[in-house]
């Protein structure tokens, strides 16, 4: 899912129905009709909300409080390039923190932010991918990269990275 | 030519390694040659990803690190074409000896014994291993009262953390009176360092599928969610798969095998939040509302999802239930302890030699997983704990290597078994980092229902970052235990409660840890920044640059050929140089500042 999204107010709404209709009959839909719009567009657009709780009859608290809980929903679209440098235990103890800090300073993150001022990258930290005999590991773009180092990271990041390098 | 499957270990680990292109490649390079390739599930060896096997007419071989085509190559040349096994990339092998061969001889393969083996998904793959036998012995023969005493006689214990007999929450659940009930498989594993749920999902989903519905049968529910991390694609999709064949061969639906029982299990994916392994607040959030916790009683046996009776149990334990009724109570219980039957899986990491998934009869040492099947520590330094059972777990010391890992004995230490994370560390690891590493986890992690988890973990947060920022207090230590011990007392939920055992048993076995950094303001392992100083041996560089040219705060001066220094003042300390050296001349020194200082590098 790329950040790229540049959908129409009335497309959207559209999309929105036809995700709610699709989950309509399931119970508790809530968090399966939030995760389906993150699908569909990359991040929770806030302008959804009010219509969102209209087809659902779930208050716009509610859903609120569901998106605020869950690290899984963000409010902004992500960058171009989804990094996340998993942050397990075994990761932590093979240097996860010094890879993450080296992708930041490469690609200009600032401290507090996840996306880099182009847009190219976004890297997050995640708790453990599950591959801990790879130690340290990230996630790009749906491809693990294993073994890594502070310098091999960063190497890794542009050569996967979708456009060209930075 | 004789007869050869190969079979290419695909769990999420050996494709991060590989495992994909290598498969790829053999499948390209055999077509049309009647070859049985196929991809399995993870095959235990994790440390030799992507691990490539191959199965003759003598034996079985197991190919390790099969990371390049041309290896890939050698295998098919010298292998499958000459019948020569390849000695170079063998790793383990039932007819050659193999330096890691007590990895793999040393564990009992009960609940792993599919994964690996069969490919996850096809639906005929395991039933050709006696898969749905279980369930068949179930609907033919047995009333829903045998199948609990038959789970009661085979002594299976909740393998999701705290051990609770498995026989007793089902019988909680069968007795109520009130339907509809449910089975809810807790698939949230979201401990760090803990990956053997995800192995079992994606290298042997249908033994899960047939668990679910053995204790639907049993306990009269008719419906069964499994709640599953996001952050696992491929056992989702694995599973979707399963459940759909299941569907189509009437093991799930209506009427399953004409017994008149009807069972259907349905997939939730969680939205990434810890405290959804517990179950409470796991069932909140598939009833769709935040995850908070409540108190218990009544049990979700008695009012669980959407106030029904609900039986909640781990991948692993539902896993373990078709084992019992295939070979029957009386063989699953001979392996374990008197308290623990069985066999339990862990996901070995950290410093040792071999790490990966593993299964074990309870009852082995510490000292038998660390040396015998993770073969030491890799870089021959001392070994120095074990981190057991994730954030909720705890630290049990090198000297007590010979506990044996039973539910009863790690609780008497401090530490639980958990969900199965092992972490081996060495003198290299510093304790209270660790201590604070799942500190900080699950800090962030906590609802926020009850003030002491929620300002608790922070308040303790603070001080352990005071520690290892140097500036701790020697009342900090007892501040620490205080914390801690009202954290545990006044935290509704199992996260609440066990958050502080990390610092609990690290405080315990390693205070000479901690009062080093408070006291002598020295990181023994030379891990935490602030007490720490990059130094360049003059004698072992060579001035060829790299560390320099790495560098991002031009902290490191010195003209080529000639030996470099870091400037202490600019050193961000974030470790590029000393990866980059190729010499072994960068290290990291605590306590000795002022022996530093007289060196050029802080001279200031």
């Amino acid at each position: 899912m790329s950040g790229k999204t540049m959908i129409k107010p009335a497309e959207m709404a559209k999309k929105l129905e036809e995700i709610v209709k699709d989950h309509g009959k399931m119970r508790g839909a809530a968090i399966p009709i939030l995760q389906s719009i993150q699908e569909e567009f990359g991040f929770v657009p806030k302008q959804l909300i009010p219509r969102l709780s209209a087809l659902t009859g779930i208050s716009q608290s509610d859903i609120y409080s569901i998106l605020t809980f869950y690290s899984q929903f963000r409010f902004e679209p992500l960058g171009e390039n989804y990094i996340q440098v998993c942050h397990g235990t075994a990761c932590h103890l093979a240097g996860a923190e010094e890879i993450t800090n080296a992708l930041k300073r490469e690609f200009g993150i600032e401290e507090g932010e996840t996306t880099s001022p182009d847009k190219k990258y976004t890297v997050e930290k995640v708790a453990c991918i599950g591959c801990c005999s790879l130690a340290p590991v990230m996630n790009m773009n749906e491809e693990t990269l294993g073994r890594l180092g502070p310098e091999k990271a960063v190497k890794g990041a542009k050569e996967n990275a979708k456009g060209g390098e930075s | 030519m004789s007869k050869i499957e190969i079979k290419v270990g695909s769990a999420s680990c050996g494709i991060a390694a590989g495992a994909n292109k290598m498969h790829e490649y053999l499948e390209e390079k055999l077509k049309g040659d009647s070859i049985d390739i196929s991809k399995t599930g993870c095959i235990g060896m994790c440390f030799n990803e992507p691990l490539v096997e191959i199965k003759d007419d003598k034996g079985l071989y197991l190919y390790g690190g099969i990371d390049s085509e041309d290896k890939a190559q050698r295998l098919i040349d010298e292998h499958v074409e000459q019948n020569k096994p390849v000695e170079d990339f063998l790793v383990y092998s039932d007819v050659v000896e193999t330096e890691d061969k007590d990895y793999i001889d040393k564990q009992e393969r009960i609940l792993l014994r599919n994964s690996g083996n069969i490919d996850p998904e096809s639906i005929e793959s395991y039933e050709k291993v006696g898969g749905y036998d279980g369930l068949k012995n179930v609907l033919e023969k047995m009333s829903a009262d045998d199948v609990i005493g038959e789970v009661k006689e085979a002594g299976l214990r909740g393998r999701g953390g705290a051990g609770f007999p498995t026989h007793m929450k089902w019988n909680f659940t069968k007795i109520e009176d009130n339907y509809p009930k449910y089975v809810v498989c807790n698939a949230d594993e979201g401990d760090p360092g803990a990956f053997m749920d995800r192995s079992v999902l994606e290298g042997d989903p249908h033994s899960l599928l047939e668990g679910m519905i053995i204790a639907g049968y049993a306990i009269g529910a008719n419906e069964g969610y499994i709640y599953i991390r996001a952050e696992y694609p491929l056992a989702v999709k694995r599973l979707n798969i399963a459940i759909d064949d299941a569907r189509k061969k009437g093991y799930l639906g209506k009427d399953i095998m004409g017994s008149g029982f009807d069972f259907d299990i349905y997939i939730r994916e969680g939205a990434g939040a810890f405290v959804c392994g517990e179950e409470t607040a796991l069932l909140a959030s598939i009833e769709g509302k935040r995850g908070s916790p409540i108190f218990k009683p009544p049990f979700p046996a008695q009012k669980g999802l959407w106030k029904q009776p609900t039986c909640i149990n781990n991948v692993e334990t539902l896993a373990n239930v078709p084992r019992i009724f295939t070979d029957g109570a009386e063989a699953y219980s001979k392996l374990g302890t008197e308290n623990s039957k069985g066999t339990k899986v862990f996901a070995l990491a950290g410093k040792v030699k071999r790490g990966g998934l593993i299964e074990v009869p309870m009852g082995v040492t510490i000292k038998d997983i660390v040396y015998d099947i993770g073969g030491g520590i890799a870089s021959g330094k001392e070994f120095k704990a074990v981190q057991i059972g994730g954030p909720s777990g705890g630290c049990i010391p090198a000297s007590l290597q010979d506990t044996p890992v039973d539910y009863d004995s790690l609780t008497s230490l401090g530490a639980i078994m958990g969900s199965g994370g092992l972490l081996v560390t060495d003198e290299d690891t510093c304790m209270v980092d660790v201590a604070k590493f799942f500190l900080d986890f699950t800090a962030e992690e906590s609802c926020g229902k009850c003030t002491f988890c929620r300002i608790g973990t922070h308040q303790m947060l603070e001080i352990l970052d005071r520690i290892t920022e140097g500036e701790g207090k020697e009342e900090d230590l007892d501040e620490l235990e205080k914390l801690g011990g009202q954290i545990s007392a006044g935290s509704l939920c199992g996260l609440g409660q066990t958050v502080p055992n990390p610092v609990l048993t690290t405080l315990k076995y390693f205070r000479n840890e901690y009062e080093a950094h408070v006291n002598e303001k020295r990181c023994p392992a030379k891990k935490c920044k602030e007490l720490i100083l990059y130094f360049i041996d003059e004698e072992k560089c060579t001035g060829c640059t790299r560390c320099k040219k790495v560098c991002p705060s031009d902290a490191i001066e010195g003209d080529k050929k000639e030996a470099h220094v870091i400037d202490t003042e600019k050193c961000i300390k974030c470790g590029l140089c000393i990866s980059s050296c190729k010499f072994d001349a960068i290290e990291a020194l605590s306590g000795e500042k002022e022996l530093q200082k007289m060196n050029k590098g802080g001279e200031r």
